[in-house]
């Protein structure tokens, strides 16, 4: 402001207290005396904390022994689960056959990760997730090709984990797609049925449709027809979520503008050809990052399967823990199992985030 | 001139239109299709579960509800014992429900929006550790950490003869947390009485402080007369009862403690992993209401000179609180749903109840349908009040 401070030629740095590491810890850990004092009980928190932690798991424990051997440590024993690995992730398959859930898995994450990229996004990719599925079940099934066949009784651990929630989830996406368009129709009798089923669905936990599948779909069918357990289940997946998909979808059919309806009516486009070429691709565009939530949640949900004895990864785990060699050590079980279950989550929320962002292309 | 295909005609046209291509007549007849089909459907299955029920001789009804139960529940709210009908023990099902539904959602609120505000603290430490405990919780089946937590109260802590005695009249075992509570006194009931009157007397004061600043500009500090008089009153008639300060103190006596206060390791697992997953999801609803408030806002409220506490109280919570109410009451309703996992870790709430009433009675149908209508009961309650709360907020609304 002053003549001086222009007439100089060198330009002043910023004061070291403002930059570099000093500066960082000054603006984010000591900012005002509060900041201060939070940071300094949270750091002894951590070092309260995190010490003991890391010994029981990391240096009093032990990675690969027999289940005797973790009697004498004070630490965790992690051996519990590369000495049952095969039984927590495949279950009851069985012996020597172990390549086939494997494969089928494999080839599932693979199409999954190849599904990613929106500019793969095409009809040739339903095409081949469709002779994908027919491939895993295949796999799974087998009594082709020489593959003995596996009844779906033995279908056990991470595979049925990821066959209730994925099939569940795209069988059931068709169905909400219908019930959303249900709720918004014209006409009462339709609406009235729609509405009347996604409240009932949505009002109730997911274990009562589990419990009245195990135990009250065999009393509706004829005598002498039969549904295995599993896809009783996976029923009971489907009929939740799809209430669920439908809402999701509910909310991106209303966030269309009026315009685009009256514009299809201009058109002289009918209901039908309204819906396919005009409203369901934009309003289906909107509510992809919510559907992967759904995905996300459907896959947390299969967890309650232990409830009506499915051997899923987490009963696998509980069956691991139930043997008296293994038994006591189902925080290092739970542990991984919860780190599995992270991975794939946090995976599937954080391409939620990235898809919204891609896909907010308003202003 | 009418279009040829004209969708939204009458049956008023000159030209008779067969009844395929009038879109009224066509929707009555496709809702006509549409109830047949679910009714033929819905009467196919209705006759196999009857034929199913006939032929493996059950009694359908709700005749089993006067009948004796004949099994323990782990802990009730109300008195009961094993001789007590089906209908009690159910009872005492839907109580336990309440209870961890009811504690739950108040320790979540809470929780929630500390870890919410946390996540936007300008500390960077407390910020990350917010958000790698929503990530990590919201990530986690809630059945798996309901398992660990009832896993970690199961097997690290001792049994009762060696229970941890951190304070004097206060253990930790592998049955439970015990706690000294004070010993039934008439002064109790007087002291809670005063307290709640307080409270609505508040209530009160506080509208009829604020149509006095309406009138007079005078502020009237409500809330802090009502907060003074809800701590000394009830204080003050203790005292005046003669300061009664005895306590029901557990005492170990065989296997387990009796006396004082047990909370079980089971009503802890629940409480804690249902409590700790919700204010994951609770967090981010509060973060993302006070986001969505606009800095202008709070610039205009400091501008007219308000204090921070009123920056806070007059302007940023009601407008951040009309965002985060109705996600918030689905996350409640969640928390309730979620509490049915209780029947996976042996809390007698009541779907567990129902549960073992339809092993003993073979009652399927009638079982699931309680379950279902007791929690469709909550479900439509809170949307109900979410409907309520909605049409109260918009009036506010400019």
């Amino acid at each position: 402001m002053t003549e001086a401070t222009t007439a100089k030629r060198e330009q002043l740095k910023p004061p070291t207290s403002n930059v570099g590491l000093i500066g960082w810890l000054r603006t984010n850990l000591f900012s005002s005396w509060y900041n201060s004092i939070l940071t300094v009980v949270i750091l002894l928190f951590l070092a309260w904390l995190v010490p003991p932690l890391f010994r029981w798991a990391f240096i009093d424990s032990l990675w690969n022994s027999s289940a005797e051997a973790c009697r004498d440590i004070d630490g965790a024993c992690w051996s519990v689960i590369p000495n049952n690995i095969r039984f927590i992730i495949l279950g009851f398959f069985p012996e020597g056959q172990e390549w086939r859930p494997l494969l089928a898995m494999a080839l599932l994450l693979g199409l999954v990760i190849y599904s990613k990229e929106r500019s793969r996004w095409k009809k040739s990719l339903a095409w081949l997730w469709l002779i994908n599925i027919l491939i895993m079940g295949s796999l799974m099934h087998g009594g082709i090709l020489g593959m003995p066949v596996v009844e779906t009784s033995q279908w056990s651990g991470l595979p049925l984990t990821f066959i209730l929630s994925f099939f569940g989830m795209i069988v059931a996406y068709p169905m909400g797609i219908l019930l959303a368009l249900g709720r918004r129709s014209q006409m009462p009798a339709i609406k009235t049925l729609c509405v009347v089923y996604i409240e009932m669905i949505r009002g109730v936990p997911l274990i009562s449709l589990l419990f009245m599948s195990s135990i009250m779909f065999p009393l509706f069918l004829p005598e002498g027809v039969t549904i295995d357990k599993v896809l009783r289940a996976l029923i009971a997946i489907i009929l939740f979520t799809a209430a669920y998909i439908a809402e999701v979808v509910r909310g991106g059919l209303q966030a269309m503008p009026r315009g685009q309806y009256e514009a299809a009516d201009s058109l002289g486009l009918p209901y039908k050809h309204t819906m396919r070429l005009i409203i369901l691709p934009q309003a289906l565009k909107i509510v992809i990052p919510p559907s992967v939530g759904i995905l996300l949640s459907v896959f947390k949900d299969t967890s309650l399967v232990v409830i009506i004895a499915l051997y899923d990864v987490l009963k696998t785990t509980m069956v691991t823990l139930s043997n008296p060699n293994w038994a006591g050590y189902s925080s290092e079980s739970y542990i991984f199992l919860a780190l599995l279950y992270f991975i794939f989550c946090f995976a599937m929320s954080s391409y939620s985030r990235r898809l919204e962002k891609e896909l907010h292309t308003g202003h | 001139m009418r279009p040829k295909h004209n969708q939204t005609s009458g049956p008023s046209n000159d030209v008779a239109v067969p009844f395929w291509r009038d879109a009224e007549k066509r929707a009555i007849l496709f809702q006509i299709v549409a109830l047949f089909v679910v009714g033929t459907v819905s009467y196919y299955l209705y006759s196999n579960t009857q034929a199913n029920l006939a032929r493996q001789s059950i009694a359908t009804g709700f005749g089993f509800w006067g009948k004796e139960a004949s099994f323990e529940i782990g802990e009730s709210l109300i008195r009961y014992s094993a001789t007590d009908s089906y209908s009690r023990a159910l009872l005492v099902g839907a109580l336990n429900t309440l209870k961890v539904a009811f504690i739950g959602i108040i320790l979540t609120t809470i929780i929630g929006s500390f870890i919410g505000i946390a996540r936007l603290s300008s500390n960077w430490l407390v910020s990350k550790m917010a958000a790698s405990f929503i990530e990590v919780m919201q990530n986690i089946p809630v059945l798996l950490q309901l398992f660990f937590w009832y896993a970690i109260f199961y097997e690290s802590f001792p049994a009762p003869r060696q229970a941890l005695n951190p304070i004097k009249g206060v253990f930790l075992c592998n049955r439970g947390f015990m706690f000294p509570i004070p010993q039934p006194h008439s002064a109790h009931a007087v002291m809670g009485g005063v307290f709640l009157m307080i409270l609505i007397g508040g209530w009160f004061l506080n509208r009829w402080g604020y149509k006095r600043q309406e009138l007079t500009g005078q502020i009237l500090p409500a809330g802090r007369i009502t907060a003074a008089l809800a701590l000394l009153l009830p204080l003050l008639i203790w005292v005046l009862y003669g300061a009664p300060t005895a306590m029901d103190i557990p005492v170990l006596r065989g296997f387990n403690f009796q006396g004082g206060l047990t909370i079980s390791p089971e009503f802890s697992a629940l409480l804690l992993g249902l409590v700790l997953y919700t204010s994951a999801f609770v967090a981010e609803i509060v973060r993302a209401g006070i986001q969505s408030i606009n800095r202008g806002q709070i610039e205009a409220a400091k501008a007219i000179a308000l204090r921070p506490g009123q920056v806070l109280h007059l302007v940023i919570m009601p407008q951040a609180l009309r965002v985060i109410i109705p996600p918030l009451t689905s996350q409640m309703l969640n928390l309730t749903k979620n509490s049915s996992l209780a029947v996976a870790i042996g809390y007698a709430d009541f779907v567990a109840v129902a549960n073992t009433t339809i092993n003993q009675t073979g009652q399927a149908i009638e079982g699931v349908a309680m379950i279902m209508v007791v929690y469709l009961f909550f479900s439509l309650s809170t949307s109900l009040f979410m409907n309520w709360y909605n049409k109260h907020m918009a009036l506010v609304e400019r």
